[in-house]
């Protein structure tokens, strides 16, 4: 039973009331659970109503209202609060009987750090070669986490059925990663090991997550670099035929595998030849420009998705013994990101509006070197890589009038003295300079550009130059090769060579976006939203929490806590595809080898592909007037403004109010054109929008409820008086994962708290 | 800037296309191509009209979706980039830009100027891989040294990110730029040696079967090719195929 009332807010005993006090009206939902328990959701409508003005009995006849006319504005008020509660209904529609989260459990198994990983292998069920032919998997999407997992599980014999918005799984965004990929091979003899990996990981996550996930992680990587090498992925190598490594941030090691500055493109064409040759015996079946729309949960398992298929708009119902999502970040809820633009978050949190829990959504990373946003047009922004930093240094002018002149156009950045220049993460992080991690070089920036000494048009942007390596690097091949070290013109071109060897993709795109030449005059770059942390809460089989749904690669929150370091999100993608769940999914499935194929014509499926209709129905057929482009960027601009590289309380409540007013104007004022059964690229994004318009929400309350500054969640309440972040472990030690409410501000935290047995708790300091 | 747009519309793959005219004020020289229409798009749809179905997603090079015809040449005027790496300064103000999908037998158009290149898709799957099984324990990554010049060559090949401009810009449709990337990749690493003939045979086989046409060494597919694949590729290609015909 559900029901929406409404009632006065009362605050003490209602004898204590006399009748001539102002009480706010509330709307009340109210909803009978299956086990006996009930849920009562109050919200207030902001009008306030008289205790005499009040009629309690108000439905029991057509012409009476909650507020009584003896109210001089009676008709207004109770307008107002019918409207609410028509919102509030919207909210509910979908509501299903909520399952109090029982299993909420991590799962991590026993036994010593560097024994849980092997130790669960060899405890884990396993299936049968001739069972798993008999089961059937959904992956949605086909990024490095996706594409891997498909490649692999189908190897094992598992029938695959994988599922991308692209034309091709070869497009997923995990293309464009650049740097490179981390691996604990110590190849360089420079003292790495997994240990190392994993107490940098540690570290770099500012202590918010999982050991026993970051160490199997670590584990791992190593296997990920040989599974590579072996699929014909072709990483950077020196003369002597062996693989090349460089450095990223937050490190002291060089243990980064790449191929030049396109290594998210090489692996995923490795995970993508991988998946073909399944695909070519018949154990993937692809289903490209496909968007799942919604989890289908039969009794109390994960058993389908319904998607669309972008071409036609026909609604599918897929069924499987399990569903693994794999669908990435959800970066495009700022709307400008390093994100594609068909990047979302639908398909998780879909899953989590059917129960499963989503975890710290508002670890967002930042990532400090991308071309800074030059008008309203535009549309996406574009990273720069970091290993730029390995040789670029960072700095903005030391005197504010000359930032000035440099932003006006009077004077060159190589024209200004090098006494002139604040190199300011050589000044403040000596240690690690210019290679500190991404939320400290992101907030470093952010500071000198609120302080004035930004160097665009628009005050946001810091140079990074390589000026000074483009010498070091000349002079060397100079003397290498007998050449003349002080003939400057010659080193400088020497030089360039060896860094256009290095980054000449990434120099070549900053040129085409800006026009400028970042080999004469240094780049301007400026911190962008690049990748999220935050994500669906799993377990250590990476099982959310509704049991048979899975979330791998960047979907999941599992492995890079409040910050991500560089060249991770490549290692985490392929380990939980390669070597994570194929091992752990099985324990799972062995309970379902006698099932038999799931039918897609039980009653959940089809109500489920009703809702869907519905919703498409509603916004192809609302007669607004805004496109979908209008709310998505106002929801960005919203997040980015209150919730960005730095949060303070009253920014983030103004946020959460913002976003809930935001989201009935865009069910009010929504235009989709075009029609809903073809090629329809604006209801596919108006169908993705509505869903960030509610996560936004979520992420806003996450910031709020975190009273810490951890990695890239930066609450200007909580810092030390050098600006640095401050953490709370005696009371944030904890990861936040969240149950859904269809009023997102009263969604329940649940709280999984952190032990650190093998890393001792330090304040993180990169000086 | 002011522009005017002649754009290819066609509603499905069944039904005939036309060029529709338009036109577009206000258009900054710092705007990417994708960009522009994006603000075409927004003033279709203020019109109430169905908005210009294109392909893209990432916007900076890299995933291959976008794919237009721009002035008669794949990716527009600029060379060695992409469609969304296009940007309007390369335009004047005044200036007829024509329009159109990618065109080729084998590309149908679903709408608009969005085509299925799926069959690039099932070229790979008939033998653009190396069969390796997913274990844990192959051999160590360094164990087999690499001669970095065709480390170098490999990974140029394999830079190629499947948009089709080779196809599209070649008059006889030929995918040979594309396959020859694939097979000399492997062909170039001690990994992909092993299944190197079965390889190459069945790549060429399907290409034929997908109705992509034959190679008469224009060379139009290399100076339209955003990432600069070299026709040498297609020359190893041919050496490839020879060599595994005369092995059969």
């Amino acid at each position: 039973m559900k029901k929406i009332t409404y009632s006065l807010n009362y605050r003490k005993p209602k004898e204590e009331y006399t009748e001539n006090c102002e009480l706010t009206v509330c709307v009340r939902y109210y909803q009978k659970l299956d086990d006996g328990k009930h849920k009562v959701v109050k919200k207030s409508t902001g009008v306030k109503c008289k205790l005499k003005d009040w009629d309690s009995d108000w439905h029991k006849a057509e012409n009476r209202h909650p507020i009584k006319s003896t109210d001089s504005n009676y008709l207004e008020k109770n307008r107002i609060i019918r409207n609410k509660s028509i919102d509030l209904h919207s909210f509910i529609k979908d509501l299903k009987p909520l399952k109090n989260i029982s299993s909420f459990n991590s799962k991590v198994p026993n036994g010593p750090l560097h024994l849980k990983w092997s130790n669960h292998k060899n405890d884990v069920r396993l299936v049968s070669p001739a069972n798993k032919r008999n089961i059937d998997i959904i992956v949605v999407g086909t990024g490095l986490a996706g594409g891997s997992a498909c490649a692999t599980l189908a190897e094992q014999g598992y029938n695959v059925k994988a599922f991308c918005f692209q034309d091709s799984s070869r497009r997923a965004h995990s293309i464009a990663a650049q740097g490179g990929i981390n691996a604990a091979k110590n190849y360089q003899g420079d003292g790495d090991s997994v240990y190392r990996l994993f107490y940098d990981t540690i570290k770099g996550g500012d202590y918010r997550s999982r050991e026993s996930n970051v160490y199997r992680l670590a584990e791992v990587s190593s296997s990920i670099i040989d599974q590579c090498v072996a699929q014909g992925v072709p990483f950077a190598r020196e003369y002597g035929g062996l693989l090349d490594n460089r450095s990223f941030g937050g490190v002291l090691v060089s243990r980064t595998f790449y191929a030049k500055g396109q290594t998210g493109q090489q692996l995923l064409l490795g995970a993508y030849s991988a998946m073909n040759r399944q695909v070519a015996r018949g154990k993937i079946e692809m289903f490209t420009r496909h968007e799942m729309m919604d989890i289908v949960v039969v009794e109390g398992k994960a058993r389908g998705i319904i998607t669309r298929n972008l071409i036609t708009g026909e609604i599918e119902k897929h069924s499987a013994h399990a569903v693994v999502l794999a669908s990435g970040g959800y970066g495009n809820l700022f709307y400008l990101s390093t994100n594609a633009m068909g990047s979302n978050v639908s398909a998780a949190w879909k899953v989590h509006k059917k129960g499963a829990l989503f975890a710290n959504p508002s670890f967002t990373q930042i990532h400090p070197t991308c071309i800074p946003v030059s008008g309203d047009y535009q549309s996406k922004l574009t990273l720069m890589s970091e290993s730029l930093r390995n040789d670029g240094r960072i700095w903005v002018p030391k005197k504010i009038e000359d930032a000035k002149k440099i932003s006006e156009g009077t004077l060159k950045p190589i024209d200004l003295n090098e006494e002139d220049r604040d190199y300011y993460l050589e000044r403040r992080y000596p240690a690690f300079g210019n290679l500190v991690p991404r939320d400290v070089a992101s907030r470093a920036a952010k500071e000198r550009c609120d302080a004035g000494y930004g160097v665009n048009k628009t005050g946001e942007a810091v140079f990074l130059d390589f000026s000074s390596a483009i010498i070091r690097y000349g002079k060397e091949k100079a003397l290498v090769k007998g050449l003349d070290t002080e003939d400057m013109d010659l080193v400088k071109s020497l030089g360039e060579g060896v860094i256009r060897a290095k980054y000449g993709n990434l120099f070549q795109m900053y040129e085409k976006i800006v026009d400028e030449n970042p080999y004469k005059t240094p780049m301007m770059i400026y911190p962008a939203v690049h990748y999220t942390m935050g994500g669906l809460w799993v377990d250590y089989n990476l099982m959310t929490t509704i049991p048979g749904c899975y979330a791998i690669g960047e979907a999941n929150f599992s492995d890079h806590g409040a910050n991500r370091l560089g060249a991770s999100a490549l290692m985490q993608g392929l380990a939980d595809g390669y070597f994570v769940l194929p091992n752990t999914i099985n324990d799972y499935l062995a309970d379902d080898i006698k099932t038999g194929p799931i039918p897609n014509d039980k009653p959940e499926f089809d109500e489920a592909k009703k809702n869907v209709e519905e919703k498409i129905e509603k916004l192809i057929s609302n007669k607004g007037s805004k496109s979908v482009d209008f709310f998505h960027k106002k929801l960005g601009k919203i997040i980015w403004n209150n919730c960005g590289m730095s949060r303070n309380e009253t920014d983030l409540k103004k946020a959460i109010k913002d976003i809930q007013n935001l989201r009935s104007d865009f069910y009010n004022n929504i235009k989709v054109t075009g029609d809903k059964n073809s090629f329809n690229e604006s209801l596919a994004k108006a169908l993705r929008v509505a869903d960030f318009m509610e996560l936004g929400e979520l992420f806003a309350v996450d910031a709020l409820n975190r009273n810490e500054s951890c990695g890239g969640h930066f609450r200007e309440e909580y810092q030390t008086k050098e600006g640095e972040a401050l953490r709370n472990d005696d009371d944030y030690r904890f990861v936040s994962a969240w149950e859904y409410n269809p009023i997102i501000e009263f969604s329940k935290l649940h709280k999984e708290h952190l032990d650190f047995e093998n890393v001792e708790l330090k304040s993180r300091s990169y000086k | 800037m002011k522009l005017y747009l002649k754009i290819w519309r066609q509603k499905n793959s069944q039904s005939k296309g036309k060029i529709v005219d338009y036109e577009i004020d206000d258009i900054s020289p710092d705007m990417s191509f994708l960009e522009m229409m994006d603000v075409l798009n927004e003033k279709i749809i203020d019109e109430d009209g169905d908005p210009v179905a294109f392909d893209h997603d990432c916007r900076e090079g890299i995933c291959g979706s976008c794919s237009m015809f721009i002035n008669g040449e794949p990716h527009g005027p600029d060379k060695l980039i992409t469609t969304c790496q296009l940007h309007m300064r390369r335009f004047k103000d005044g200036d007829t830009i024509y329009i159109e999908p990618f065109r080729a037998k084998a590309f149908p158009i679903i709408k608009d100027l969005v085509v299925d290149r799926t069959a690039f898709d099932r070229i790979q799957q008939s033998g653009g891989f190396i069969s390796i099984n997913t274990s844990g324990n192959t051999l160590d990554a360094n164990t087999i040294p690499i001669e970095k010049e065709n480390a170098d060559k490999a990974f140029d090949a394999a830079t190629c990110i499947g948009c089709g401009a080779c196809v599209a810009s070649c008059k006889n449709s030929s995918a040979m730029l594309f396959v020859s990337a694939k097979v000399s990749q492997f062909s170039l690493l001690p990994q992909g040696k092993v299944e190197a003939t079965d390889r190459v045979l069945n790549m060429v086989n399907q290409m034929d079967e997908e109705g992509f046409g034959n190679c008469t060494n224009t060379g139009a597919c290399h100076v339209e090719c955003p990432k600069g694949i070299s026709l040498d590729y297609i020359a190893k290609l041919n050496r490839e195929y020879v060599k595994a015909n005369l092995k059969k």
